[in-house]
């Protein structure tokens, strides 16, 4: 899987050879036929690519937010310190991170998953923190006098019941970082930025703009359904009280 | 650590390049971003918070005000402006079209989310008083709903500054993405440089609006001030 994106999506407006159709030729708005010939090689490996960053992102910006979150709900003075960094992190524009991280951390892997952690941060932090605190005092004594410790009580009556709150923040999560992960392409060659890269420095190229741009949309909103559909599968309860 | 030496020299500079061609200075680039970006944001509350606002003075329109400003955050900016591209080419109508289609909803969101939550008992005092629907909404739900209101179009400027830079990577120039979308003219220091001004920009204008926020917070409201940790269940929220 070494840059095989870059390789494939070469030029494709003065490729003169066969394969290229007039509508290509004249870059009218959307050819069929060069989606269908670059599907393989060029959009579905890019769009794997960005579901990857977007997913490990997600899953090592929960871990942290989950540290965090319990550790502020044991140390109430935690809550503001973090609150203002992550407030901090996630206010800096996307592309001004990668950059900023660029410098220090190379033009890697790295770059990109450590920006795209760093806006899961607050939404997590956030949603974790008022679900472990939107648990009833009641409860919380009821779990005290059947005898539960204290680690008992986090897992199996103020985890559980901050679920709600819980999947919802990483629904925001997942959304807002698969959209950021479009221009994770400035600091490491992955994911749909660069199939609108390419297209944007030929001419530009809009068949390859709409199908990659639409993709990235796509892929977007399909996962906010699937959360949402996730949401509702795992939070039966929330939904009866919501309504 | 050298490149951030050089970074911060090419600020002093005011976006100088020794030796290379004339380029805009960083001043005129920063004051041109958030001139592009006011527009934006001003078209977007126009269309927005009526909007929302009345969705959440008739408490109709849940579904769509909430999920409104679940899809703007989906919505990947530089998908959007390519697309705008390879429709109408890049201009500014695209650029202002991409950042209004982005502004919006988290406005809408929280319009409604903030009329809609003021308390009921309030409004039914209101309208015994003999108020109308309209006196309602204008001297009691929205003078309570503005501080909601108002960290929507805190969310929306913060997230216009960052497409307008982006817009720099789709070819519309004149903004401070510039520098970082061409590292051939600027060099890494100009990318690092104009990385460092956008992000002092972005939480520059949030701590601005934020204290604006608090300037125009009723008094009454703001005595009762707790941090909310508030759930981001239902969209942008954010206070």
């Amino acid at each position: 899987m070494s840059a095989p994106v870059t390789a494939a999506a070469g030029p494709v407006i003065p490729d003169y050879a066969a394969q290229s159709s007039s509508c290509e030729i004249d870059n009218r708005l959307f050819c069929w036929r060069w989606v269908q010939h670059n599907w393989g090689p060029v959009l579905w490996p890019a769009l794997r690519e960005h579901v990857v960053l977007a997913l490990a992102a997600v899953a090592i910006g929960f871990a942290i937010s989950m540290a965090l979150a319990l550790a502020a709900h044991r140390y109430g003075w935690l809550e503001r310190p973090t609150t203002i960094v992550t407030t901090i992190l996630y206010t800096i524009p996307g592309l001004a991170l990668f950059e900023l991280l660029a410098a220090p951390v190379g033009l890697n892997v790295f770059s990109a998953e450590i920006a795209l952690v760093s806006y899961t941060l607050l939404i997590l932090f956030r949603n974790i923190l008022a679900g472990l605190r939107s648990v009833p005092a009641e409860v919380l004594d009821a779990a005290e006098g059947t005898g539960m410790s204290r680690t008992q009580t986090l897992l199996r009556v103020e985890l559980p019941l901050a679920l709600p709150a819980i999947v919802a923040g990483l629904r925001i999560a997942i959304v807002t970082i698969i959209a950021l992960a479009t221009i994770v392409y400035v600091v490491y060659d992955r994911g749909l930025g660069v199939p609108i890269h390419t297209a944007l420095g030929e001419g530009p190229f809009k068949t390859e703009l709409i199908a990659a741009g639409g993709l990235a949309i796509g892929l977007a909103l399909l996962a906010d359904g699937l959360l949402v559909l996730g949401q509702r599968l795992l939070t039966p309860w929330a939904r009866a009280r919501a309504s | 650590m050298h490149e951030f030496v050089e970074a911060f020299r090419f600020i002093a500079r005011n976006g100088a390049v020794a030796g290379g061609p004339a380029l805009p200075s960083l001043s005129h680039l920063a004051l041109e971003t958030l001139k592009v970006g006011a527009i934006g944001v001003a078209i977007s509350v126009a269309i927005a918070a009526p909007l929302g606002a009345w969705l959440g003075h008739v408490h109709r329109g849940s579904f769509l005000a909430i999920n409104l400003g679940n899809i703007g955050r989906a919505l990947p900016s530089l998908a959007v402006l390519a697309i705008g591209d390879a429709f109408l080419g890049l201009g500014l109508t695209v650029v202002e079209l991409a950042l209004v289609i982005l502004a919006v909803p988290p406005i809408v969101t929280n319009a409604y989310l903030g009329v809609d939550g003021v308390d009921g008992e309030l409004v039914d005092a209101a309208r015994g008083m003999g108020m109308s629907g309209w006196q309602v909404l204008a001297r009691v739900e929205l003078p309570l709903s503005a501080p909601l209101l108002f960290a929507g179009i805190r969310t929306a400027a913060v997230f216009v500054i960052s497409t307008t830079t982006i817009a720099s990577l789709a070819g519309f120039s004149g903004t401070l993405g510039d520098p970082i979308a061409n590292e051939t003219s600027y060099r890494f220091s100009g990318v690092l440089g104009a990385a460092i001004c956008v992000a002092a920009l972005a939480l520059a204008v949030e701590g601005a609006l934020t204290l604006l926020q608090r300037a125009l917070t009723p008094r009454g409201l703001r005595l009762s001030e707790r941090e909310p940790a508030g759930v981001l269940e239902r969209g942008v929220a954010t206070a």
